[in-house]
C-alpha cells in the first residue's frame, strides 16, 4: 500500500509539474471562453463600413421608402446613370448598384451588381426591406379591398405562439414540471464529458505505461513492487491528475462568472435583453417572441425537478467504473506493445465502443425508452457514457441495477485481464501483438 | 553456508520449456556466475529470483528460508533491459528508486551522498537523465542497484553496454561489495569476466542446469591432459622419447625455442612424461593446459546438444 502511495505521488506530480499540463489548464478554458465570447462580441460590434447603394428603380414604388438604415445609403439614380454605371462599375464612388424591375410584384427578385463579393449581410438587409415594403403595400391592398372594419388589429390578434409544459408524473402521482431541453442537455453533457475524460486520461495511462517499457526502466521497478501495485498507483494517480484539472477549470469558471457578472450589472444585462429584443422584432413581424420571465422560471424548475441526487451518484459512479475499465484496458495495451504504431492498432478495438456510444448519444436522447438506449445502456463497453445520458428520462431502476452490476463486473474482468496482459507484455521486446497473442497471455500463470 | 537456493524449478510459457528442474546453490560471500547461451532460460531464472514472474514448480531459498515478499528490500537488481525516466531529474529518481525498495527518505538521501561522492557525481542531481551520456546513465543504474545495501545482487549481463572504463570501474565495485558482505549472482556471455570474478558457476542449456560447480573444480574437470612444453633440443628426439602413452599435438620450432603440445592418452603417471623429457632435451617451461571458462562453456554446450538431439 505503502508502495502504491509511492507510484501514485511521483505519477501525480511529475504529470502535474509537466508544463503541457499547465498550458492546457490554462489555455482550454481561455480557448472555450473565446470559442463563447469572441463571436458575440464581434456580433455586437456594429458594421461600421458606409455603404453608397445606388438604385435604379423601375417599377418606381420604392422612391420614397428607401433611405438610409445604418451605414447603408441608398441613392436613386436614373436609367442613364445606371446604364453608365453598369460598364463602369469599379470605379464609381458606388458599393454596388440595385435593380428593380418594374415587374418585381410578379418576379419576386431584384438584382445587386457589384465588382466586388458582397456581404451576405448586406444582401439579406436588402431583401428584408424590399420583402417588408412589398408585403406591407400587399396587406393594405387586402386589407382595403376586403372593407372589413379594424381588419388590421383583429389581424394582429391571430399571432399566437403556444408554449407546451412537460410534466411529469411520479409513482405518487405527484406532479413535477420537466424540460426535454433540459433532459437532453443533461444527459449529452454528462456522456460527453465522461467520454473525454475516459479518453483523454485512459490514453495517458497508455502512454505512461508505453514511456516505462519503452525506457527500459520497467524491470527495475516491477523488481521492487507488484505490477498490480504500479498499474494501480498509475491509475488512481493519473485520475488525480485529471480531477485536479477539472477542479481548476471550475474554478477558473466560477471566477470568469463572477467578473463577467461583475461586468453586466442586472440593469446591464436587462437592457442588452432589451435591445436583442427590438432588433428582433425589426428582422420581421413573424419572428416568435422572445421567452417570457415565466419560461425562464420554468426552465429552472424542471432543472430542480432532476433527479439530481441520482444523476450526481450515477455521474460519479459510470465516470469511476468507465474510467477504471477502460485505462485498465489501455494500460495492458499500453504493456504489450513496443511502439505507437502498433498501439494505434489495438487501442481501436478497445476505444471503439467509446466513440460507438457518443455517436449514440442523440438517438438515445431522442428515443430514451428504444432498444437502441437500452442496449447501449446495459452493454457495459457502452454504458458509462450511455446510461448516464438516458439518466435524466428516469429509466426504470432494474435497467440501471442491472447496467451497474454488468459494468462493476466488467470491470473486475478488465482489471485482472490487464493485470496479466500487463505482466507479460511489459517485458516481453520486439515482438508484434495481435489479439490472439494477447488472448493467450491471458492462461499464463503469474 | 549456502546463501541462495533453488529447487526444482519448472516453468513453461505457452508450449515452450523456459526452465526444467533447475537447482542452483550459491554460497554466502560468492561471486555466482550465471551462464548459458541465448535463450537459455537465464533471464527467466533471473527474474523468477526477483518475484517479477512466478514458477510453475519449485521453490526459492534465502538466507535458508523461502523467499517472500519481503525479501525484495534485500535484493538489488539489475536487468538486462536497463533505463531510467529521461524526464525525471537524477536525484528525483534515484530517491524514488530506492524508496520504492522500502527505504526511508533519510536513509536513501545518505546512501545516496555516499555513492554520488564516492562516483564523483554530486554536480549531476539536478540534472535530466536525457541530459547525460549512456556511460553516465550505467552509473547511475548501478547506484539504484546497490543503494538499499541489499544482501543479494543480481546483475544480468551487467557488462553489455558499458564501455571499458565504466566496466572496469563496476568490476571492482562488484569486488568490493562482496567482500563487504553480499552475496552476488551474475549472468554473462563474457567468460573474461567470469574467469575474474566467479568464484562458482552453473551452466544453463536448453532450460536445463547441465553443468555447477566451484570455477576451478569445473575447469578441472574438463581438461584433457595436455600438457605443454618448450625446450631447447631436438624435436625428433623428444618424439622419440615419449614413447606410446603420449601423443604430439602440435609442435612449434624457432631459432629461440621449441615448444610441443602433448596428450596423455591412457591417463596414467603424469610425472613419468617429465622424466621422459629430462633425458631427451633441455626443459625451460612445463605446464598442464587448463581449459578456458570459453572452452569449457563451448564444449559443455555442444556435448549436450549432441547427446539430446531431436530423434
Amino acid at each position: 500500500m505503502n508502495k502504491t502511495w509511492i507510484i501514485l505521488k511521483r505519477e501525480y506530480l511529475t504529470r502535474v509539474k509537466k508544463k503541457s499540463f499547465i498550458i492546457t489548464t490554462l489555455l482550454v478554458p481561455l480557448f472555450f471562453a473565446a470559442l463563447m465570447v469572441v463571436p458575440i462580441w464581434l456580433s455586437t460590434r456594429d458594421d461600421k463600413q458606409e455603404r453608397r447603394i445606388a438604385v435604379y428603380d423601375e417599377s418606381s414604388l420604392f422612391l420614397d421608402q428607401l433611405g438610409e438604415e445604418g451605414y447603408t445609403k441608398y441613392h436613386f439614380i436614373p436609367q442613364s446613370k445606371y446604364d453608365s454605371l453598369k460598364r463602369n462599375l469599379e470605379n464609381s464612388e458606388f458599393y454596388a448598384v440595385l435593380y428593380i424591375p418594374a415587374n418585381i410584384y410578379t418576379v419576386n427578385s431584384a438584382e445587386l451588381l457589384s465588382s466586388r463579393q458582397l456581404p451576405l449581410e448586406l444582401s439579406e438587409q436588402i431583401e428584408r426591406k424590399l420583402s417588408q415594403i412589398i408585403e406591407t403595400d400587399k396587406r393594405s391592398k387586402v386589407i382595403q379591398e376586403a372593407g372589413i372594419p379594424d381588419l388590421e388589429d383583429k389581424l394582429a390578434s391571430t399571432k399566437t405562439r403556444i408554449n407546451i409544459n412537460t410534466i411529469k408524473v411520479t409513482a405518487t402521482g405527484e406532479q413535477k414540471k420537466s424540460s426535454s431541453i433540459v433532459a437532453f442537455i443533461a444527459s449529452y453533457g454528462m456522456g460527453f464529458i465522461i467520454y473525454f475524460f475516459v479518453f483523454m486520461y485512459g490514453s495517458m495511462v497508455m502512454r505512461s505505461v508505453m514511456e516505462e517499457k519503452k525506457n527500459r526502466i520497467v524491470e527495475v521497478i516491477i523488481s521492487s513492487v507488484k505490477p498490480f501495485q504500479l498499474m494501480t498507483g498509475k491509475i488512481v494517480g493519473t485520475a488525480l491528475v485529471g480531477l485536479t484539472q477539472v477542479a481548476i477549470w471550475i474554478v477558473l469558471g466560477i471566477a470568469a462568472l463572477g467578473v463577467v457578472q461583475g461586468f453586466f450589472t442586472p440593469e446591464a444585462t436587462r437592457e442588452m435583453g432589451q435591445s436583442i429584443l427590438e432588433s428582433q422584432q425589426q428582422v420581421g413581424p413573424m419572428t416568435p417572441s422572445v421567452p417570457e420571465q415565466s419560461q425562464i422560471a420554468g426552465i429552472l424548475e424542471s432543472i430542480a425537478n432532476l433527479n439530481i441526487p441520482l444523476l450526481i451518484f450515477g455521474f460519479l459512479f459510470y465516470f469511476l467504473g468507465g474510467y477504471l475499465l477502460y485505462s485498465s484496458l489501455m494500460g495492458a495495451i499500453g504493456a504489450a506493445v513496443d511502439n505507437d504504431e502498433d498501439s494505434q492498432q489495438l487501442v481501436f478495438p478497445v476505444t471503439f465502443p467509446l466513440i460507438l456510444s457518443i455517436m449514440l448519444l442523440i438517438a438515445i436522447s431522442r428515443n430514451p425508452e428504444g432498444a437502441v438506449a437500452f442496449w447501449a445502456s446495459i452493454i457495459p463497453l457502452t454504458s458509462p457514457v450511455c446510461m448516464l445520458a438516458r439518466l435524466p428520462f428516469s429509466p426504470p431502476a432494474w435497467e440501471i441495477l442491472l447496467s451497474m452490476v454488468l459494468l462493476v463486473l466488467t470491470t473486475i474482468g478488465a482489471i485482472w485481464a490487464g493485470a496479466k496482459i500487463y505482466r507479460t507484455g511489459i517485458l516481453m521486446y520486439g515482438k508484434k501483438v495481435n489479439l490472439k497473442e494477447l488472448i493467450k497471455w491471458l492462461t499464463y500463470r503469474g | 553456508m549456502d546463501f541462495f537456493e533453488t529447487h526444482g524449478i519448472h516453468k513453461v510459457f505457452g508450449t515452450t520449456h523456459a526452465l526444467t528442474d533447475v537447482s542452483i546453490t550459491v554460497p554466502e560471500q560468492s561471486i555466482f556466475g550465471l551462464l548459458g547461451p541465448n535463450g537459455a532460460g537465464k533471464t527467466t531464472l533471473i527474474r523468477i529470483i526477483n518475484q517479477i514472474t512466478a514458477p510453475d514448480k519449485g521453490d526459492v531459498y534465502l538466507a535458508g528460508k523461502k523467499i517472500t515478499r519481503d525479501d525484495i528490500s534485500n535484493i538489488g537488481y539489475l536487468p538486462e533491459e536497463r533505463g531510467l525516466y529521461t524526464k525525471m531529474k537524477i536525484g528525483e529518481q534515484v530517491l524514488y528508486l530506492a524508496k520504492l525498495k522500502g527505504m526511508t527518505h533519510q536513509g536513501a538521501m545518505n546512501n545516496l551522498k555516499y555513492w554520488f561522492k564516492k562516483f564523483d557525481i554530486v554536480s549531476w542531481w539536478d540534472k535530466k537523465v536525457e541530459e547525460l551520456s549512456k556511460g553516465m546513465q550505467q552509473k547511475v543504474q548501478f547506484i539504484t542497484t546497490v543503494v538499499h545495501k541489499p544482501k543479494l545482487l543480481i546483475f544480468d549481463e551487467p557488462f553489455s553496454g558499458f564501455d571499458p572504463i565504466n566496466a572496469n570501474l563496476i568490476k571492482q565495485e562488484i569486488l568490493e561489495l562482496r567482500d563487504k558482505g553480499a552475496t552476488i549472482i551474475f549472468s554473462t556471455h563474457n567468460m573474461g569476466t567470469v574467469e575474474d570474478l566467479c568464484d562458482h558457476i552453473a551452466l544453463i542449456n536448453k532450460s536445463r542446469k547441465i553443468l555447477d560447480g566451484p570455477i576451478n573444480e569445473v575447469k578441472e574437470d574438463f581438461k584433457s591432459n595436455i600438457f605443454e612444453v618448450s625446450y631447447r633440443g631436438e624435436f625428433e628426439k623428444v618424439e622419440k622419447s615419449l614413447g606410446n602413452s603420449f601423443q604430439v599435438l602440435a609442435h612449434q620450432e624457432t631459432e629461440y625455442e621449441n615448444s610441443i603440445r602433448i596428450q596423455e592418452t591412457d591417463g596414467r603417471e603424469k610425472n613419468s612424461l617429465i622424466t621422459a623429457l629430462l633425458g631427451a632435451a633441455e626443459i625451460r617451461s612445463f605446464k598442464e593446459v587448463i581449459p578456458s571458462m570459453n572452452d569449457v562453456f563451448i564444449k559443455a554446450v555442444e556435448k549436450y546438444n549432441a547427446e539430446n538431439k531431436m530423434p
